[in-house]
């Protein structure tokens, strides 16, 4: 889908700024571009759309050279987001994210239907945001609006500055998580520019790890952290290998999918049984809907004849989609060595243990080393 | 009598600014544009020379040549024409660096988009760098109402007759009328650009 073959780039004060990169691509793959500041990943991205032209090399898009096609035909079918300072001040969400709609000439009434949309792909009130202008968003809700209006025109590519730069961490892990569900349905084939090893071994399908202007490593994230080409990519990596491998796996492939629950106005009596016969000293407490409202530990039985006397009601939970690096920093807030696994209503999908975690990294590490 | 010379001037302040802001802005927003920052140096440093020229000077300057090209060397056309010239400094300065001024970051964003240079001239610069040029617009008028009281002296009527009239006749009261008016329009003229500004400050902009 996007192919560079030995890309040079060298400003015009000669700073080498991409030293013959070669990469694919593949379609619906979600490359990432990692390295420290400086080594080259902007300039590589944004060759891709011709907002830099190449020194030497070519770039081929479905196999046709970029430069052949013209210019702004090109961009306007390569999506593209950048930090939150992009957006188009002076117009309101409905028109910036129906920019690449309005260049391609889709009469009003489309751009906006097209706008609510991918708001509600983004999980932000259409009605109550299209009208809204970007000074009035939170630095979260600008982020999205970013993504939604590179997927303004429903371009095949999107290319990703650090989209999610310049938010604070638990947005950011958020929206990672909104994206990479997205990505699941969409598929498009993404170029994703970031300098943080934790984002891009979460994101990648693969990982291109550049230095000082040249790929180092080109492979997936569970190669680059279990089988690192070299000393930089090792050290890049870091020592704390178990910690980022932690990225590569979701809650739902680790996660106990029909633990056991209590009801408030169960007998304790019932639910230490249930306990006992599991081995755990925990249980999940749900309201007659389903919903994850506390648990009942086994150090407070003694406390109560009812259920809902002697549970401790909590509120940290994680989605399906979460990876465990974020599931067991939750974990660890909660003070507990289980966490719930909740959907959009609050209803209770599975149980986490930290035996679970241990028990995936072990494996994980194990399958890419034999 | 007095409706009359603030309309005259009125007039002529208007029709100054009004051609102004068209010559002022065009040239603001070409030497605004990449690789014209020589030119752009060059346009400010004249349009700054112009501002120090004394204006009696300039008007004699312009009926000299006026008359040499055969053109009507007093009233309303060299009147105008000074007008002109002494407005352009702030027009061109505010256009110019409100458009270089725009977030590059934005207009990349528009151009990685697929925005050509018209588009991003139109969607994008004109309507951030907006609120600068009309405060230099508003800056303009106000110079320019002030100077416009000169234009008596080479006929072109005005608030400056009554004044150069007391001038002449020692006439304190006409003085005093002719200058207290020329104070009073620029002040009103001034709020009614202020308004005008707000109005057209895009929505996404204001404070
Ligand atoms: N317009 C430019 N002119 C000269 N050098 C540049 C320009 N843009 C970037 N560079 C240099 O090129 C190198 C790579 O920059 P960049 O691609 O932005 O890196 P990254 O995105 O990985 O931080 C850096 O050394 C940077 O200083
Ligand atoms: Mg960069």
């Amino acid at each position: 889908m996007i192919r560079l073959e030995r890309v040079i780039k060298i400003y015009t004060d000669g700073t080498e700024a991409v030293r013959e990169v070669s990469l694919e691509v593949g379609k619906g793959e979600l490359c990432v571009l990692l390295g420290p500041s400086g080594c080259g990943k902007t300039t590589t991205m944004k060759m891709i759309n011709r907002l830099i032209s190449a020194t030497s090399g070519k770039i081929y898009i479905d196999g046709m050279d970029n430069t052949s096609i013209d210019e702004n035909e090109l961009r306007r079918n390569i999506g593209y987001a950048i930090q939150d300072l992009g957006l188009f001040p002076h117009m309101t969400v409905g028109d910036n994210i129906g920019t690449v709609p309005a260049l391609k000439g889709w009469p009003k009434a489309k751009r906006r239907k097209r706008a609510k949309e991918l708001l509600e792909l983004l999980r932000m009130d259409p009605d109550g945001f299209i009208d809204k202008y970007p000074r009035e968003l939170s630095g979260g809700q600008r982020q999205r609006v970013g993504v939604a209006r590179a997927l303004g025109g429903d371009p095949p590519i999107l290319l990703m500055d650090e989209p999610f730069g310049a938010i604070d961490p638990i947005t950011r892990v958020g929206l990672q998580n909104e994206f990479l569900k997205i990505q699941q349905e969409l598929h498009k084939t993404v170029i994703f520019v970031t300098h943080d090893i934790y984002e891009a071994i979460k994101m990648g399908d693969r990982i291109a790890l550049m230095k000082g202007g040249r790929l180092v490593q080109y492979a997936p994230p569970a190669d680059l952290l279990y089988r690192p080409k070299d000393e930089f990519v090792a050290g890049f990596v870091g020592a704390d290998r178990g910690l980022k491998g932690l990225q590569l796996i979701r809650t739902k492939e680790v996660m106990w999918r029909s633990p056991p629950t209590a009801k408030p106005e169960e007998e304790v009596k019932a639910g230490r049984e249930r306990m006992e016969r599991q081995g755990i000293d925990w249980l999940a407490v749900i309201d007659d809907e389903g919903r994850f409202t506390g648990w009942v530990v086994s150090s407070n039985l003694e406390r109560g004849q009812k259920v809902k006397e002697i549970m401790s009601t909590s509120a940290i939970v994680a989605t399906r989609n979460a990876v465990l690096s974020e599931a067991l920093s939750l974990m660890l807030t909660s003070g507990l060595n289980v966490l719930a696994i909740v959907d959009r209503h609050n209803r209770l999908e599975g149980v986490l243990t930290f035996q679970a975690i241990q028990e995936a990294l072990r494996e994980a590490a194990e399958e890419v080393t034999v | 009598m007095l409706a009359g010379w603030i309309v005259d001037h009125l007039w002529i302040s208007l029709v100054a600014i009004g051609i102004g802001a068209i010559l002022g802005v065009t040239t603001g927003i070409f030497i605004a544009g990449k690789g014209r920052e020589r030119t752009a140096e060059v346009v400010l440093y004249f349009a700054e020379i112009m501002m120090t020229v004394p204006s009696l000077a300039l008007f004699g300057l312009l009926m000299l040549l006026l008359s040499r090209m055969g053109l009507s060397a007093i009233g309303f056309l060299p009147a105008v024409i000074t007008l002109i010239a002494y407005g352009q400094l702030p027009i061109l300065r505010n256009t110019c660096t409100a458009i270089r001024h725009v977030d590059p970051a934005i207009i990349e964003a528009g151009r990685g988009m697929g925005m050509n240079e018209r588009q991003l001239l139109f969607k994008i610069k004109l309507p951030l760098a907006l609120p600068v040029i009309m405060a230099g617009l508003r800056n303009a008028m106000v110079l320019i109402i002030g100077i416009a009281a000169i234009a008596a002296l080479i006929g072109a009527g005005g608030l400056g007759v009554p004044i150069f009239r007391g001038l002449r006749n020692a006439r304190m009261d006409l003085i005093i009328i002719g200058g207290v008016s020329v104070s009073v329009l620029a002040l009103l003229v001034d709020g009614l650009m202020a308004l005008l500004e707000r109005w057209i400050t895009p929505k996404g902009l204001k404070g």
